[in-house]
């Protein structure tokens, strides 16, 4: 780990990434970071443990460092920005994965990772997503309320449908969930991340086991086929399995969450929300949302390999570079009025899911998902309304690895 | 309108596909760029630029 006094002495009037959102807008970008927007593309900040890291800020710039072949993600570089504390004592023994690699070895891991999550295969499971949401809107009217909606639908549903695609038993599913959640906390220690992956991992582990004799149609198939071909290590596999279970878990929670607390502030979107039919208008509604909200706040990490001149500063091999999403999506270049959550606006262009490389692999099944649970929910419930006031949600705290909301009451 | 796709490049986002699926699909397999027209009409113009400017690979190139 590279410890903050081995590098230069903080500027204290650097902006400090990460700062918290404001409580009165919780779901803009951090006010520092907006501001930034007015400062051009790439500035200097300061993080967490001290080093100052360069932000590209701008969208422009951001597309273009993340394709930047001088840039690279290996995580095990020293001078890497790392997010928070936990990623940094964690990073020297993570394996090398479709996060961290670079180049030809991204290129091999990925495409082992790719074949379930295509557009097509995602619209084809469209109507199993209906058809869960629809069972657990089901079920939540039938019940006692107000209602939690993260523990009643928001967790629920990516969880049944990662659980689907991945061929896990979803009556594991407190175990796994509680795992997941755990390997994306911010206040973990080293001793807490190998627990937490030594449990998931056996757990996986035996699942391919058994998928090796009795193979199904999912994903933990297809990795024990590759294990039995010599393609993938039992090791491997259980990782990359690992990977797709945690990822498929928070981030679409997350947005289900976030979105619809946020779709209740604004009550002529919701109108114009049901008011879609045509399936793309639809679709560009959930990428606005996404780009409103850009629950990965804590960005994009790389490392200069090289040094170059970029957008006017002077980039150096082992510069640590980080590319916070949110201001990408509210550069007022790329989305005029960017603070204005407009439904009809052409969004498909933002960056809540990465850019480049590296960009996220199941982002077709969760704007899929999104689709369909916005669309569905205030159809179903045309009545819906948080519970407590907006004062009372507890939110996470800016440098977990998905923004969001830890409870959302709602009743109608 | 020409398009030109570099499978190496791809890494199976289903962007281009989401954008404009009449010329665009995905390979079974793992999912690289499968080019369904290479000479667009002029109608689809527009989504086959949406696609290649939200490919985030760069993997799709347009002859105008």
């Amino acid at each position: 780990m590279a410890e903050a006094d081995t590098r230069d002495l903080p500027d204290e009037s650097l902006y400090f990434y990460q700062d918290e959102r404001d409580a009165k807008c919780p779901f803009a970008p951090p006010p520092g970071l907006r501001a930034l927007n007015d400062r051009g593309p790439v500035t200097r900040g300061r993080i967490w443990d001290g080093s100052t890291p360069w932000l590209v800020t701008g969208h422009a710039a951001q597309r273009a460092i993340l394709s930047d072949p001088r840039v690279s993600s290996d995580d095990k570089r020293p001078g890497f920005p790392y997010p928070n504390r936990a990623m940094a004592e964690t990073a020297h023994h993570h394996p090398l994965t479709i996060f961290n690699a670079d180049g030809a070895d991204h290129t091999r891991i990925r495409r082992m990772m790719t074949r379930p999550f295509t557009r097509p295969r995602m619209e084809a499971l469209r109507p199993d997503i209906q058809r869960f949401t629809d069972e657990l809107i089901d079920k939540m009217l039938a019940g006692p309320k107000p209602v939690n909606l993260v523990t009643a639908l928001s967790l629920p549903l990516p969880s049944l449908m990662i659980c689907a695609l991945l061929g896990v038993p979803y009556e594991d599913h407190d175990f796994f969930q509680e795992h997941a959640s755990f390997a994306t906390r911010s206040d973990k220690t080293a001793e807490d991340d190998r627990r937490a992956s030594e449990a998931l991992g056996g757990y996986l582990a035996a699942l391919l086991q058994k998928k090796m004799e009795e193979p199904a149609d999912d994903v933990l198939s297809d990795f024990a086929a590759r294990i039995k071909e010599g393609d993938l290590t039992l090791p491997e596999a259980t990782l990359l399995s690992m990977i797709l279970l945690i990822a498929g878990h928070e981030t679409s929670a997350t947005m289900i969450t976030l979105g619809t607390a946020l779709l209740l502030e604004n009550p002529d979107e919701i109108a114009r929300l049901r008011g879609i039919e045509d399936t793309r208008d639809a679709a560009n509604a959930v990428d606005e949302i996404l780009r409103y909200l850009t629950v990965a706040m804590f960005g994009q990490r790389r490392i200069a390999t090289e040094d170059f001149e970029f957008e006017g500063a002077q980039i150096k091999a082992g510069d640590g570079i980080v590319v916070p999403l949110p201001a990408g999506n509210w550069d007022p270049e790329a989305f005029p009025e960017p603070e204005k959550l407009d439904l009809t606006r052409k969004a498909n262009h933002h960056h809540a899911f990465g850019w480049g490389i590296h960009q996220c692999l199941g982002q077709q099944l969760a704007r899929i998902e999104l689709q369909v649970v916005y669309g569905t929910l205030y159809r179903r419930i045309p009545t819906l309304r948080l519970a407590v006031d907006r004062d009372e949600l507890e939110f996470r705290r800016a440098d977990a690895l998905a923004f969001g909301i830890k409870e959302l009451p709602v009743t109608w | 309108m020409k398009v030109v796709v570099d499978e190496e490049k791809c890494v199976a986002a289903g962007q281009c596909v989401a954008a404009a699926m009449d010329v665009f699909d995905q390979r079974e397999d793992d999912g690289i760029v499968v080019l369904l027209d290479e000479n667009p009409p002029a109608e689809l113009a527009e989504d086959v630029r949406n696609a290649a400017a939200v490919c985030p690979a760069l993997a799709i190139r347009l002859e105008e």
